[in-house]
């Protein structure tokens, strides 16, 4: 076996392929090979390292130096610079934002140093097309401890303990999801993975089966030997092609070694697993939702109890994961309970992926202990506020989740806190929000996304989610009314507590969370007809600065309606009946010349 | 067995385990309002999505709001279904279905009958504080029904029908979230998809989303023609259910108040389509005998079983799933084609007038026979045998139109010679009811002997799938009954698959045969409306004089003075059709061939 001395990471996730990743993977390993050098370094392709704010990411072994934004026409200058003149290339190191330095090696970016990767523990570290990679870093022990050292009931024991709960949003702890499968007699029995990641934002499941996909296969035939089921369906959307193709290859080159198929271990347990395609909505997620969706039937959530471990898939015991949840089973194995258990707080053990966005410097995918507060995620991993903004608010749980404030920044984030604090856990998105982010447009634009996808089928969420919007629609444009508010609070409160799906009954969360920390903001719409975060075009002015003007007639040229004009060199003026708001003056204007009121 | 004790509304009830809360509440006397649940026991129908969300309570201990209709009553568990809470969610819940439909009750033919108009009245709902854009679909319309989609609340009773009871598959929820609604495959009009048009959808829609054709105008316009003799037939399940429109109780025969009313409308001649069932009965058993009989003879092309055709829902059934079993379908036309045929050659010229002259209305209890009128094969020279067919409920609103005082009105007769029947006739309009009138003709017919038991109870009753063995003096005579189209589907896959062990198959496509029609009175799938109604007819049956089909003079005479023998060459001219394959026509040979 031919062994290196150095290695560069090159991410092919989807976010660093777009930027032309494979690209710079080509052009490194011909430079290495027009050097000679390919006995010494080898050019790996690897899943998502996080950090996509800064992508395309390659990283240098063994040194950890962290190369960021690096394009095709860098690769050269990359290998002779680093590897054969041993310096590094300075210019595409990470620039710490608030030093202005340059940080040498990934272990000491703030972005990583605050993290613990156990999800990701692979990710962006492993060639996730070889499986001889994975099992490098202890893959498949845990499923060969587990099938021929250890009894099912044993190894529920060990994820109960752990205190693993879901990361799909739910939180439902998953050893009690593993043991109440079990306990159902049934001639067949299923276990599903979810990988219909529908939040708009989040995009850790899709990184994790893009550079970890033998982790999700290593766990549900674990789980399928703990639930007496020989078959695995991982429901993944259709829109993630690299996934699906990661996993296929994983899938085929676990069958060859035979790590999936008949007889694993030597023992008589047996599990395969086959793909099915969901087609994107964002209720099939909810799981009685998901398993019509694999059925071949209309996806829309069906009341619960019978729960899918009762009767499921095809109405069998149906054991349904998160992708996430799956990632963490091998690895709890191996360590034990009592580790993973001394990770988190005391009702949240373990760590939680976040998908960070919004108005935050280091946007990207990051790993940390539960208990973690906002403020060390936000203002420690994510460097801040982009552009020296003040922070106002942070929606967590995706779309179905609630918007925190100022406040709520020193709460430890787990499944709890956040519940009590008026949002969720959900699968972990985190979009930051400044102060140029008008609440009620925000709570808004995520009803937009509810109305959207529901599937229709309960009245709540069908006609109260529409009204919700319309309402929000109303009080953005001005035309509400201060009893508006009441009304609207009703609703919302009406359809959490009526709808028949986790999707209704937390579809009002963004509009209960701003209308509780943001009342101010909404009065302001309603009684003065005034957006404070000067977003809602209906409820905006657009001055010029006569002082600031130097009449260089820019943004009467862009203004798409005319309505700006003026002589050269003489201040300019809005025509307010014909202004829409569009904001395309500001843009060009280069003298701060227009104000919004 | 094993129970539970919970407490609603402070009071403690001890409930079977497994009872939903609905259920337990009723038990004491608690009517939860509801809006998508429906269950039909006898039936085997269940309609439970648990999605309109009116019959929400509160359980002490539970973060949401519960759904009483699934909701499993639990030990110890504390429900309240009537705090405010509950209250608010419900009216919030309501006024948002509310908000999403026309608001056109005063015109709407529901009115009165509609369950989302009398849930909104029980829960007092004075404003629709939400409101916004509504639903706009095109309506679609059919020759039996139709689909107003604007006003569907999206309860999926009519799918639950169609789907799991009927087993069409015509209907289905499509789209999403605001625009979900409950449409066609490939949101096709109803006449281009799968549906039977048995009209069993049209009963249970609590709203009226789904309405059978309205052909009422049509009728006045005819009956305020001078150049027209208008002469309508009354099928047999009419009679039974008619008088519930007027607040008789359910299996009072109002036959006699029928015609009297029929009449006063301004009908020229009122007859009896039980004197055409009679006829039917002449030729569809004859045609059982002589495929008996080349059965017997060792031909091997012959058809068995032989499997009735008076039922258009399930002839389009047929056509439509089963194409390779239309061979098995009698020839015989159905007594409404059999009367309107007749009525058009032999009552015209005996009339002395151009069957262009004669219009034929019939008052079906059936949405079906619309659309059986309007089959083309069933017209001379685009002249239709039949020309307006209407249902139970739409003479209800012509007798109400024309100022009638229905309950009033003394008895009256039908007119001769085509309004005079046997028993046999008669209980055409129940499930079983043909085939034991076939019975006791074909008995007579091939045994050439008297019958002296003509009460075959064997063949009646209510159970879906029924059969019996008639012995034809040492002919064992094998008979299946089927009602409700997936009972009838079990018994044509035997068919398809040659596995059938009967000589005959009797089918009605709705559940308890003509008198649960998707035209008769709502009656919200009661068995036990259903019950009576049957019985009132097996009443006038047994009250009859003649009751075997062959012993009616005006049928004798009929074969007497024009069509010669039953089957002969004029009798099967008039009163005989053909069937095609439909599952090509609607291009779904891919579709269900897999």
């Amino acid at each position: 076996m031919a062994t290196y001395s150095n290695y560069i990471l090159v991410c092919t996730g989807t976010g660093c392929r777009a930027s032309q990743s494979e690209q710079i993977l080509q052009n490194l390993k011909a430079t290495v090979e027009k050097h000679g050098m390919q006995g010494d370094v080898q050019v790996l392709r690897t899943g998502c390292f996080g950090f996509c704010e800064k992508g395309p990411v390659v990283r240098m072994i063994p040194d950890n130096t962290f190369y960021t934004q690096v394009t095709p026409e860098d690769t050269q200058e990359i290998v002779e610079e680093h590897l054969i003149k041993g310096r590094q290339v300075k210019r595409l190191l990470y620039l710490n934002p608030e030093t202005n330095e340059h940080i040498l090696d990934s272990k000491h970016m703030n972005f990583y140093k605050r993290q613990y990767r156990i999800a990701l523990r692979n990710c962006g570290f492993i060639n996730p097309e070889n499986i001889d990679e994975y099992i490098a870093r202890n893959g498949y022990i845990a499923l060969g401890k587990a099938v021929t050292q250890m009894t099912p009931d044993e190894v529920i024991k060990v994820i109960m303990e752990s205190g693993l709960r879901g990361r799909g949003g739910g939180g439902f702890p998953t050893g009690l999801k593993w043991q109440i499968t079990r306990k159902v007699q049934a001639d067949r029995k299923y276990v599903v993975c979810n990988a219909d990641e529908g939040d708009p934002g989040a995009f850790m499941d899709r990184s994790i089966l893009e550079g970890d996909p033998h982790s999700i296969i290593e766990a549900m035939a674990i789980n399928g030997y703990c639930t007496s089921a020989n078959h695995g369906l991982v429901y993944i959307r259709a829109e993630y092609p690299l996934a699906v193709e990661r996993l296929k290859t994983a899938i085929q080159q676990a069958k060859e070694y035979g790590l999936l198929g008949d007889n694993l271990f030597g023992t008589d347990f047996s599990f395969d697993i086959g793909i099915r395609y969901g087609a994107g909505a964002f209720v099939c997620g909810e799981e009685t939702a998901l398993m019509h969706s694999m059925e071949g039937l209309r996806g829309e959530a069906t009341v619960k109890p019978p729960f899918p471990s009762e009767s499921g898939y095809k109405g069998y015991p149906t054991n349904v994961n998160n992708v996430e949840t799956y990632a963490n089973i091998p690895i709890i194995l191996l360590k034990g309970a009592e580790w993973f258990a001394s990770i988190g707080t005391e009702k949240s053990k373990g760590t939680k992926v976040f998908a960070l966005a919004g108005k935050v410097n280091n946007v990207g995918l990051i790993e940390v202990p539960m208990g973690t507060t906002l403020r060390e995620v936000i203002f420690g991993i994510g460097g801040g506020i982009k552009d020296g903004k003040k922070f106002k608010a942070v929606q967590t749980g995706g779309p179905s989740g609630g918007c925190l404030t100022e406040k709520h920044l020193d709460l430890p984030i787990d499944y709890d806190n956040l519940l009590a604090a008026g949002s969720m856990m959900g699968s972990g998105g985190m979009i930051v929000m400044d102060e140029d982010d008008c609440m009620v447009a925000m709570a808004k634009f995520y009803l937009d996304f509810m109305v959207e996808e529901s599937c229709g089928k309960c009245s709540p969420c069908r006609i109260g989610n529409k009204r919700l919007h319309e309402m929000l629609q109303k009080i953005t444009s001005g035309k509400g009314k201060r009893e508006d508010l009441d009304s609207l609070r009703n609703l919302a409160m009406v359809i959490k507590d009526t709808a028949l799906c986790g999707l209704g009954q937390t579809s009002p969360n963004s509009v209960l969370s701003t209308i509780d920390n943001f009342y101010e903001e909404y009065l302001a719409h309603v009684q003065e007809q005034r957006c404070p975060a000067h977003q809602c075009c209906e409820l905006t002015q657009y001055f010029i600065n006569l002082e600031k003007c130097k009449g260089c007639t820019l943004c009467a040229r862009v203004c798409p309606v005319n309505a700006i004009s003026g002589d050269r060199k003489i201040p300019h003026a809005i025509d307010q009946q014909a202004c829409i708001h569009c904001g395309a003056c500001i843009e060009k204007c280069k003298f701060k010349a227009i104000l919004v009121r | 067995m094993e129970t539970v004790k919970l407490t609603i509304d402070k009071r403690e009830v001890e409930v079977p385990k497994g009872t939903t809360i609905l259920d337990a509440a009723k038990s004491i006397s608690i009517d939860i309002p509801t809006l998508c649940y429906m269950k039909l026991e006898d039936l085997n129908y269940e309609n439970n999505p648990g999605a309109c969300r009116v019959c929400m309570v509160e359980i002490e201990g539970r973060r949401n709001l519960a759904p009483s209709c699934k909701q499993e009553c639990l030990d110890g568990m504390v429900v309240h279904t009537r705090t405010p809470r509950v209250i608010n969610a419900r009216r919030t819940v309501v006024e948002l279905i509310i908000s999403n439909h026309p608001a056109e009750c005063l015109i709407c033919s529901k009115n009165g009958y509609c369950e989302l108009q009398k849930v909104a009245y029980d829960l007092g709902i004075r404003e629709i504080r939400y409101q916004g854009e509504q639903s706009r679909f095109e309506l679609d319309r059919s020759a039996s029904m139709d689909r107003n989609m604007n006003k569907c609340i999206m309860c999926r009773r009519c799918e639950t029908m169609c789907h799991k009871i009927q087993t069409v598959g015509a209907l289905t929820a499509v789209q999403r979230g605001f625009d979900a609604v409950v449409s066609t495959a490939f949101e096709k009009d109803i006449a281009g998809s799968t549906c039977s048009y048995c009209g069993q959808c049209v009963s249970l829609c609590p709203v009226n989303a789904l309405s059978g054709r309205n052909s009422q105008q049509q009728v006045l316009d005819v009956l305020a023609d001078p150049d027209k003799v208008v002469i309508i037939q009354t099928a047999p399940a009419v009679r039974t259910a008619l008088g519930e429109d007027f607040g008789f109780e359910p299996g009072i025969l109002v036959t006699g108040k029928m015609v009297t009313a029929l009449h006063q409308l301004g009908f020229d001649y009122v007859f009896d389509t039980d004197f055409a069932a009679d006829l039917t009965i002449m030729e569809e058993g004859t045609e059982l005998l002589q495929r008996v009989a080349k059965y017997q003879a060792g031909d091997p092309d012959v058809k068995l079983p032989l499997m009735t055709s008076c039922c258009p829902g399930w002839v389009s059934f047929v056509e439509q799933h089963f194409p390779g079993q239309i061979e098995n379908l009698s020839t015989a036309k159905s007594p409404q084609q059999m009367f309107g045929a007749i009525a058009k050659t032999y009552f015209a010229e005996k009339l002395g007038i151009d069957r262009n002259k004669l219009v034929v209305v019939s008052v079906m209890p059936c949405l079906a026979k619309k659309y059986e009128a309007s089959r083309p094969e069933f017209a001379v020279d685009g002249n239709p045998d039949v020309d307006i067919s209407i249902y139970t409920r739409e003479l209800a609103r012509l007798i109400r139109y024309a100022n009638i005082n229905f309950s009033e009105l003394p008895d009256g007769d039908f007119d001769h010679p085509l309004g005079k029947s046997t028993g046999a006739g008669v209980i055409f309009g129940t499930t079983g009811g043909v085939i034991e009138a076939a019975t006791r003709t074909a008995y007579e017919l091939y045994t050439k002997k008297n019958l002296e038991k003509v009460d075959f109870e064997e063949l009646r009753g209510l159970a879906g799938v029924r059969s019996a063995t008639i012995d034809f003096d040492g002919l064992p005579v094998k008979i299946g009954i089927a009602h409700g189209l997936g009972n009838a589907r079990k018994l044509i896959e035997e068919v398809k698959n040659g596995t059938s062990p009967y000589h005959a198959i009797e089918v009605m496509a709705c559940p308890g045969g003509c008198i649960g029609g998707g035209g008769q009175p709502f009656h919200c799938g009661s068995m036990d409306v259903l019950h009576r109604r049957a019985s009132a007819l097996y009443r006038e049956d047994a009250g009859k004089k003649l009751r075997k089909s062959h012993e009616n003079p005006y049928i004798q005479q009929l074969y007497k003075e024009y069509l010669g023998e039953p089957c002969s060459p004029r009798a099967h001219e008039l009163l005989h059709t053909h069937y095609f394959d439909r599952k090509e026509q609607l291009g779904l040979t891919v579709l269900t061939d897999k």
